[in-house]
C-alpha cells in the first residue's frame, strides 16, 4: 500500500487540503496578534458562524451566495465585537483578553444552539464542483481540490498586499513596532481594525468552505480552535510565512501519521509542539522584532 | 381519668391516621419518574426526542394503569459528574420510584453504582455500553433500547449472506466505536468473511477522514463497514461519497449512521448506503403506524430510533404498574418481566441482562417523495446478548 505513488499522491492532496483550511483559519489570528499582541480564543467561533451563515443562505440563494455573504457577515461580526470588547481589552493584557474570548466562545456555542438547534446541518457541494478528477493516476474529490486552490490563491493575494502595498507596509511596520509606526504618523488604531475585520472575514471564509466536506455543529469552532492555536504557535506568532509553514507541518503530520503510524496519530502533533517550544519558543518564522 | 383521656387520645390519633393512611392507600398510586436526560450538550436533540416520545407513551398506555406519573425532569448535560449529582439529587432529596433516561453510557458507568446501591429501577433509554448489561449489570437496571453488540452482530452473516466476502472497517475509538466493530467482526469472521483493514479515526477529533478513505480504498475490500453518529456521520458519509467511493465498495454500517434524525443533512450522498438499527419510522406494522402518526402530530418530527426508546421506556413503566408495582423495589422486579409488542415489534427483557431482546432491521437509505426514507430489507430474528460476565442476583 504504501509503497503505491497513487497513495503518496492521494494522501498529499489530503494533508494540503487540510493545510489550506487550517491556513485560512490562522493567518487572520496570527496577524491580529503580531499586531496588535490580542489573543483571540473566539477565532473558531467565527469560523462556525461562517459555516451556519453559509448553510442557512445555501437554501436559498444557492452556494455562492452563502460562498460570498459569509465572510462579509463574519465580518460584520467582527466589526461588531471590536467596538464592543476588543477595544476596550486591547490594553488590559492577556488575561484579561483570554477570559473574555474564551468566555465568548461559550456565549457563542449556545447562541448557535439558539438560533440554529442542536442537530448537524449539512450543506450540498455546488453541482460543478462535485464529483471526481482524475489526477497524477488517483480520483481525487473536485471540491478538495477547490479548496487547496483557494487557499493558495489567498495566501497570493495576501503576500502581495503585505509585501508590495502601502498598508501592507504599514501593517509590517506595525506588527515590528507599533509605537515607532504611529510616531511616523501611521493610524495605527484605523489598521488594527481593518486587520481585525480582514482576518474574522477569512475566518468566515474558512468556515463556509468547510462547510460542504463537514457537519456544521455548534462545537466545530472549538474542535478547530486548538488546531489551529497549535498552527500559529510551530510557525511563529505573527507572520504569515509562520502560519504557512505551520498549516503545512500540522496538516502533513496529521494525514500522515494518521494513517502511518495511527496508534501514535493523536500525540504527534503535540509531541511536534512540544519539540517546536523546547527548542524555538519563538516558533519556527517568527515576525521580526 | 388523666390517662385514659390520654389512651383514649392516642387511640384516637392512631385510628385517625390509620384511616387516613387507607384512605390514600385506597387513592390511585402516584408514581414519582426522575427523568435524567441531556437537554444541553452535543445530544440535547435525542433528549428531547426521548423526553417527547416518553410524554407520549404515559398519553398513549398510562390512562388506565391506576396509577399517576409525575415526572421530574433533570439535565445531565452529557457530563458524568453532573448526571451522578443530579442522580442523587432525584434518589435523595425528590425520593422518585423510578428513574428513566440516560443517553451517554459515560453518563450510565458514572451513576451505575449509585443507582445500583440505592435499589433505584433504572430504565436505560438510550445508552448502548455492552458492559451495562454484562459485567456491571444490576438487578435494578432495565434497558429498553439496544445495546452495541446486538446492533451489529446479525449483520455479520446477513452481509456474508449477500455475497460481501472482504470489508474493511472504521470507527471512532472509543468504546462504543470498538464494541460495535468488534461485534460486527466477530460474527462476520465467525461467518466465513474476511476483515481486510481496520481504522480507528480519533473519536470527535476527527473533521476529515480522507487519510482513512484512501487507505480504505487501497485495501482491495468488496465493502467498507462503519459506525459513526452525529456530526461526524454526517461528515464521514458525504466524504465517502464525494471520494467516488460509493460506486465500487458499498458502504455498510450500524444504523446510527444514517439515522432518520439527520440523514437528510447527509443529502443524495447517503443513497444507497445499507445499514441495520432496531428501529426505522418505515416499519410496517400497526403498532409503528399508530406511533408514527401520533408522534408526527404531537411534535411535527418524525420519530428516530431515540424516540422509541423513550415512547417503550414509558410503555414498560406502565406495564409494570398494571402488573401490580407501586414502589422501588416492586418495580424492580417487575420491570424485566414485561413483554409486549411495541413499534418494533416483539419485544422482551432477558432475565439474565436485564437487556432488551429484539428483532434487528437491516435497511437501506432511499430517495422517497419528502427526502430520504429508509427501506427495510430484512428483519433479523432476535437474540438476547450473551451473557458477559452478568451474574445476576434477585432482589428480593
Amino acid at each position: 500500500m504504501t509503497t503505491d505513488l497513487g497513495f503518496w499522491v492521494l494522501q498529499t492532496l489530503n494533508a494540503l487540503q487540510l493545510s489550506m483550511l487550517l491556513f485560512l483559519l490562522s493567518v487572520g489570528l496570527t496577524v491580529i496578534f503580531g499586531l496588535m499582541h490580542f489573543v483571540n480564543l473566539a477565532h473558531g467561533s467565527l469560523y462556525a458562524f461562517g459555516a451556519y451563515v453559509a448553510a442557512t443562505l445555501s437554501g436559498t440563494l444557492g452556494y455562492w451566495g452563502g460562498f460570498l455573504l459569509a465572510p462579509l457577515a463574519v465580518a460584520v461580526l467582527g466589526a461588531g465585537l471590536y467596538f464592543s470588547l476588543i477595544q476596550s481589552q486591547r490594553r488590559a493584557g492577556p488575561m484579561a483578553q483570554v477570559l473574555v474570548t474564551f468566555g465568548l466562545i461559550f456565549v457563542a456555542v449556545d447562541a448557535t444552539r439558539l438560533v440554529w438547534g442542536d442537530l448537524p446541518i449539512g450543506i450540498a457541494i455546488p453541482s460543478f464542483l462535485d464529483g471526481q478528477i482524475a489526477l497524477l493516476g488517483v480520483e481525487y474529490p473536485i471540491y478538495r481540490l477547490f479548496i487547496i486552490a483557494l487557499g493558495l490563491a489567498i495566501l497570493a493575494l495576501l503576500t502581495l498586499v503585505l509585501t508590495r502595498t502601502q498598508v501592507g507596509a504599514m501593517i509590517r511596520a506595525g506588527v515590528d513596532n507599533d509605537r515607532m509606526a504611529a510616531c511616523l504618523g501611521i493610524n495605527v488604531e484605523r489598521m488594527f481594525f481593518l486587520v481585525f475585520v480582514v482576518g474574522c472575514a477569512l475566518a468566515g471564509l474558512a468556515g463556509a468552505v468547510a462547510a460542504p466536506v463537514l457537519s456544521v455543529t455548534p462545537d466545530m469552532g472549538l474542535q478547530i480552535l486548538i488546531p489551529t492555536l497549535i498552527v500559529i504557535v510551530i510557525g511563529g506568532l505573527g507572520s504569515l510565512r509562520g502560519a504557512v509553514a505551520g498549516s503545512l507541518i500540522f496538516g502533513f503530520v496529521q494525514t500522515f501519521g494518521a494513517v502511518l503510524l495511527p496508534t501514535l496519530s493523536s500525540v504527534l502533533i503535540y509531541a511536534l509542539l512540544a519539540a517546536v517550544l523546547v527548542t524555538r519558543p519563538e516558533g519556527l518564522l517568527p515576525a521580526k522584532g | 381519668m388523666k390517662t385514659n383521656m390520654r389512651a383514649a387520645l392516642a387511640g384516637l390519633a392512631t385510628g385517625t391516621a390509620m384511616l387516613a393512611g387507607m384512605m390514600s392507600q385506597a387513592h390511585a398510586e402516584d408514581i414519582k419518574v426522575g427523568m435524567l436526560l441531556p437537554y444541553s450538550g452535543v445530544y440535547a436533540a435525542l433528549g428531547q426526542d426521548i423526553d417527547d416520545a416518553f410524554a407520549l407513551g404515559l398519553e398513549t398506555f398510562g390512562a388506565d394503569a391506576g396509577a399517576t406519573f409525575d415526572i421530574i425532569r433533570e439535565d445531565d448535560e452529557v457530563k458524568p459528574p453532573v448526571g451522578l449529582a443530579k442522580t442523587k439529587k432525584l434518589i435523595l432529596q425528590d425520593e422518585v420510584d423510578v428513574m428513566v433516561g440516560i443517553v451517554s453510557s459515560g453518563v450510565l458507568g458514572a451513576i451505575r453504582d449509585t443507582v445500583d446501591g440505592a435499589g433505584v429501577p433504572l430504565i436505560v433509554a438510550n445508552a448502548g455500553n455492552d458492559e451495562a448489561t454484562g459485567e456491571a449489570c444490576s438487578p435494578y437496571i432495565t434497558r429498553v433500547s439496544f445495546s452495541n453488540h446486538q446492533v451489529n452482530t446479525p449483520m455479520g452473516q446477513w452481509m456474508v449472506g449477500q455475497g460481501v466476502k472482504k470489508v474493511f472497517t472504521i470507527a471512532p475509538d472509543y468504546a462504543a466505536g470498538r464494541q460495535m466493530i468488534d461485534a460486527f467482526t466477530a460474527a462476520f469472521t465467525a461467518a466465513g468473511g474476511e476483515v481486510v483493514g481496520q481504522e480507528w479515526p480519533a473519536f470527535q477529533k476527527t473533521q476529515d477522514f480522507g487519510p482513512f478513505l484512501a487507505n480504505a480504498k487501497a485495501s482491495g475490500a468488496d465493502a467498507v463497514y462503519v459506525f459513526f453518529a452525529g456530526g461526524e456521520a454526517i461528515s464521514f458519509v458525504k466524504q465517502y461519497d464525494s471520494f467516488g467511493l460509493k460506486a465500487d465498495m458499498p458502504l455498510y454500517g450500524s444504523g446510527f449512521l444514517t439515522s432518520s434524525l439527520y440523514v437528510n443533512a447527509e443529502g443524495p450522498a447517503a443513497e444507497g448506503v445499507i445499514t441495520a438499527l432496531h428501529y426505522v419510522p418505515t416499519l410496517d406494522n400497526p403498532e409503528n403506524a399508530a406511533f408514527v402518526a401520533a408522534f408526527k402530530e404531537k411534535t411535527g418530527r418524525i420519530p428516530s430510533e431515540y424516540a422509541v426508546h423513550g415512547y417503550d421506556a414509558a410503555r414498560a413503566l406502565v406495564e409494570a404498574v398494571k402488573s401490580g408495582a407501586t414502589d422501588r423495589d416492586t418495580l424492580a422486579a417487575a420491570l424485566p418481566k414485561v413483554a409486549f409488542t411495541g413499534p418494533r415489534g416483539d419485544l422482551r427483557i432477558d432475565p439474565a441482562t436485564n437487556n432488551i431482546v429484539q428483532p434487528i432491521h437491516v435497511y437501506e437509505t432511499v430517495a422517497g417523495p419528502d427526502g430520504l426514507t429508509q427501506k427495510v430489507l430484512a428483519t433479523l430474528p432476535a437474540v438476547a446478548d450473551p451473557v458477559n460476565g452478568c451474574q445476576m442476583p434477585s432482589v428480593n
